[in-house]
């Protein structure tokens, strides 16, 4: 039994239905710490005590974001240049993330295939994400692919947020209760509701 | 010597004791002092004091005020306020001595008896009705602004009626007083018997050269306030020494009353004209600040003797008569009142608070009714029984003030039928208070379209909010017959941003009791008060000087050249210390121990003190290391063991 910790970052919350539905969706799970960052510090003054008793007391981290100009939210930003202290995250004496695990639950407004060489994008999605995955690492943490859900302003007439948000639930409870191979998840480069089943071994078809 | 100590330490000590006493009673400093000379009188009794004498002295305190009163008044905002000064102020006086002269007259007494009797029970008291209505917010209401323009008349009328007792002077019919040496010279006539009655260098001259001599003297006042005090001031401020301008200040008051006295006039007016002389100077707030102190000791003195002379063989005797003339003096006072509020438009609450407000009678009566002995125009009998009438009105004007409240309650229900539908509206949110903080509140909520309903005591105020079609309801919040009026039992929020501390907390202590569903903000007005609120069940209390006093250290530190994002740092720390501080005090707060007799208080604040001891002498170690943690940069050697854990870091993928 994993203890999970969901960070949700989103400023912008009267515009967003993809996050919110996704927030609804897993924030009420047991076992499950559901922090809104922006309700819990409105005036970005983030305490790092408190955030890093937080981090000790759970296994997988879990960064809920809308991907804004390729990055986080400010906030969640802000959280990681002051919670992620060296000699607690990394540096001399930095071992207090060690074999956690890191998981960003991304949702994007442009279509997948922009996130290529010959999208509009240019790049594959998980190149944008290099920082946070370096930050994984220097921090001996492992970064599990991301779950995302592109063109998350169309998601809900296209019927695919309902989807998205069930396989959020399915993915963390996965992570939960120790369905997760984490072994097989160091081969994927991006999770969707629809290809859960290569990380999961919770007897489940992810087609919901 | 001894006797000096004594009757000092007597004086003071009853003033200490009853002030604080009578002002938690809600019966202002006045009374308290009255209070406090009822006690001392069988003590002084017992010690042979002479009062009157002591009373005599104290009488300068009187000059002192009309400095003071003369000082604030600017002469143009004398000007602005001539129609209601001159109007209201002038006709409540006259009317209501010609009224009391009739009844003099009616009750065969001597017309100058009545003639001075009138123009003493014509003043109502500036102290304790200034007092209560800047207590209660009321001065800058419509009610408020006309009680102290009438009060204003009746202490500038004081100064003439000082003027004019002597002349009333008629000594064969008062047979008591022959041994005081009565005096129709008039040269020691106003509170100045400091100085003594043997000083009228000019008494024999002819009339026309003692016009001349009261004119030059007056000439003279009105020199030194408009060309001498302005030199003497930057003459002494080259010393540097406080106390100098103390004695600049009091030399400068005695010396006019002096000057007057030598010259056959009232000190008292000379005082009040030099006041007016300066009070355009800049001189007017350092002046006042220096008098101030010794006119409020003077005057403190002078009612503790009024209250150690009042004859309590005579309130035995005469209980009944004295009650009926107070209360019948009260009646036609706030009839007069009354009378002059319609002919003015003074309407709704207001109204009331000016009939009712001004129908005591004032200090100042006790110093004519002194005058009037010692000038021997009424016999002691008649002034000590007028002397209990003055004091037991004025005893009786917080009573006043409670039946205010009682009428506005009535008007609020008055006005609620025809309103009805209105209040049954979906305004979930009610506002205590619409001055400087919940006026504020009020429009941020309005502005994204929230329905308020506001309680405020000034009217003119709200009458401006009513024009706007907001819901407002006139009085005293604390008040369940308001607050029910107000919709509290639909209410989902209740904003309490009232002036007074006390009222604060007892409205949030009836709200959180009696209506516990509604969300209760309040105004905290110091840390104490944040402790108080807690305990009688209010979660979210609000410190109303705090977030500008932050924001004020935050500009002194960006203006000794901290970057402005430091700067913005450093406050914060220092707020999230502070609210650490205060949830560790709340813990072992507690409202009925006084804090330096509950033990777990002051253990914990010893603690909490070693702690900030850093942050108060400057070391700036606490503080600090809160700000150096954020963002700090790796060391080298952090570089160095980085690079090492990513190389042998197994689960990394490559």
């Amino acid at each position: 039994m994993s203890r999970i910790l969901v960070y949700f970052a989103h400023p912008g919350r009267r515009y967003s239905r993809a996050n919110l539905g996704m927030a609804e969706t897993v924030s009420h799970l047991a076992g499950i710490t559901y922090i809104d960052l922006y309700e819990h510090y409105p005036r970005h003054d983030i305490e790092i005590e408190t955030e890093q008793d937080r981090l000790l007391e759970h296994d997988v981290i879990v960064f809920q974001f809308p991907l804004f100009w390729y990055s986080t939210p400010s906030l969640l930003k802000d959280w990681i240049d002051l919670v992620l202290e060296h000699g607690f995250a990394y540096g001399e004496g930095g071992e207090a993330l060690k074999g956690k695990a890191l998981l960003c639950a991304i949702t994007t407004s442009s279509p997948e295939d922009a996130y290529s060489s010959e999208g509009f994008q240019h790049y594959p999605l998980r190149t944008f994400l290099t920082p946070l995955e370096q930050a994984a690492r220097l921090c001996q943490m492992r970064f599990l692919p991301p779950y995302v859900l592109y063109e998350a302003l169309k998601a809900a007439e296209d019927e695919r947020l309902q989807v998205h948000e069930d396989g959020y639930k399915r993915l963390l409870i996965g992570l939960r209760e120790g369905h997760y191979d984490y072994e097989r998840a160091r081969e994927v480069h991006i999770l969707q509701a629809g290809t859960l089943d290569a990380v999961l071994n919770d007897g489940e078809t992810g087609h919901g | 010597m001894g006797d000096f100590l004594l009757l000092t330490t007597l004086f003071l000590g009853a003033g200490v004791l009853a002030v604080p006493i009578a002002s938690k009673l809600g019966l202002g400093s006045v009374l308290g002092y009255l209070l406090a000379g009822i006690v001392l009188s069988p003590i002084l009794g017992l010690l042979h004091v002479d009062v009157i004498a002591i009373q005599h002295f104290a009488e300068f305190g009187v000059v002192m005020m009309l400095f003071i009163v003369g000082l604030e008044l600017e002469p143009r905002r004398l000007w602005e306020m001539r129609g209601r000064l001159l109007g209201l102020g002038g006709l409540q006086v006259g009317i209501t001595a010609l009224v009391v002269f009739g009844v003099c007259l009616f009750l065969e007494l001597p017309w100058r008896q009545g003639v001075a009797i009138g123009f003493i029970l014509a003043l109502s008291s500036t102290a304790i009705v200034l007092q209560t209505l800047t207590e209660r917010g009321l001065m800058s209401s419509d009610g408020g602004r006309s009680s102290f323009s009438v009060l204003l008349f009746q202490d500038i009328a004081v100064i003439f009626m000082l003027a004019l007792f002597p002349l009333l002077s008629a000594p064969d019919l008062v047979a008591s007083v022959a041994s005081h040496g009565a005096g129709a010279h008039g040269a020691d006539a106003a509170g100045g018997h400091g100085a003594g009655g043997d000083l009228a260098p000019f008494e024999h001259l002819p009339g026309w050269a003692k016009g001349l001599v009261s004119l030059a003297a007056i000439a003279i006042v009105v020199g030194i306030g408009s060309y001498l005090t302005r030199p003497l001031f930057r003459f002494i401020a080259m010393a540097r020494l406080r106390e100098l301008f103390t004695a600049a200040a009091l030399m400068l008051v005695v010396g006019i009353a002096l000057l007057m006295t030598l010259a056959g006039l009232s000190p008292a007016l000379g005082a009040f004209l030099a006041g007016v002389v300066l009070a355009n100077s800049e001189y007017r707030h350092e002046l006042e600040s220096h008098i101030d102190p010794f006119r409020g000791l003077l005057l403190g003195l002078f009612f503790i003797t009024v209250g150690a002379a009042v004859d309590f063989q005579l309130l035995a005797d005469q209980l009944w008569t004295t009650l009926a003339m107070t209360l019948g003096l009260i009646v036609i006072k706030a009839l007069i009142l009354f009378a002059l509020s319609l002919a003015f438009r003074i309407g709704g609450s207001d109204r009331w608070l000016f009939t009712l407000g001004l129908a005591q009678a004032g200090e100042f009566g006790f110093v004519l009714l002194t005058l009037t002995v010692s000038e021997s125009i009424l016999p002691q009998t008649v002034s000590s029984q007028l002397l209990l009438v003055v004091a037991l009105s004025m005893l009786l004007t917080p009573g006043l003030f409670v039946l205010y409240d009682r009428i506005c309650a009535l008007m609020a229900k008055q006005t609620r039928p025809a309103e009805a539908d209105e209040i049954d509206s979906h305004a979930e949110i009610i506002i205590a208070g619409h001055g400087r903080v919940g006026g504020i509140v009020n429009r941020m909520l309005r502005a994204y379209g929230h329905e308020t309903t506001v309680l405020d005591y000034s009217s003119s105020q709200l009458e401006a909010l009513r024009a706007f079609g907001f819901k407002v309801f006139f009085g005293d919040a604390t008040r369940p017959d308001l607050l029910h009026a107000a919709g509290i039992e639909k209410a989902k929020l209740l904003i309490v941003a009232l002036n007074n501390r006390d009222q604060i907390t007892e409205l949030v202590r009836h709200v959180c009791k009696h209506h516990p569903h509604v969300h209760v903000i309040a105004r905290a007005v110091s840390r104490e008060h944040v402790y108080d609120l807690y305990a009688v069940g209010c979660r979210d209390m609000i410190r109303e000087t705090f977030d500008s006093s932050v924001r004020i250290g935050r500009s002194a530190f960006e203006a000794l050249g901290a970057h402005a994002f430091d700067a913005e740092q450093m406050s914060r720390a220092f707020v999230q210390e502070d609210r650490k501080m205060l949830r560790e005090m709340a813990e072992v707060y507690d409202p009925e121990i006084p804090n330096h007799k509950n033990l777990a208080f002051v253990t914990r604040a010893r603690e909490v003190f070693a702690r900030q001891q850093d942050e108060l002498s400057g070391g700036g170690r606490v503080l600090g290391a809160m700000n150096d943690r954020r963002w700090s940069p790796p060391t080298p050697k952090d570089v160095r063991v980085e690079r090492d854990q990513a190389r042998s870091d197994p689960d990394a993928p490559d």
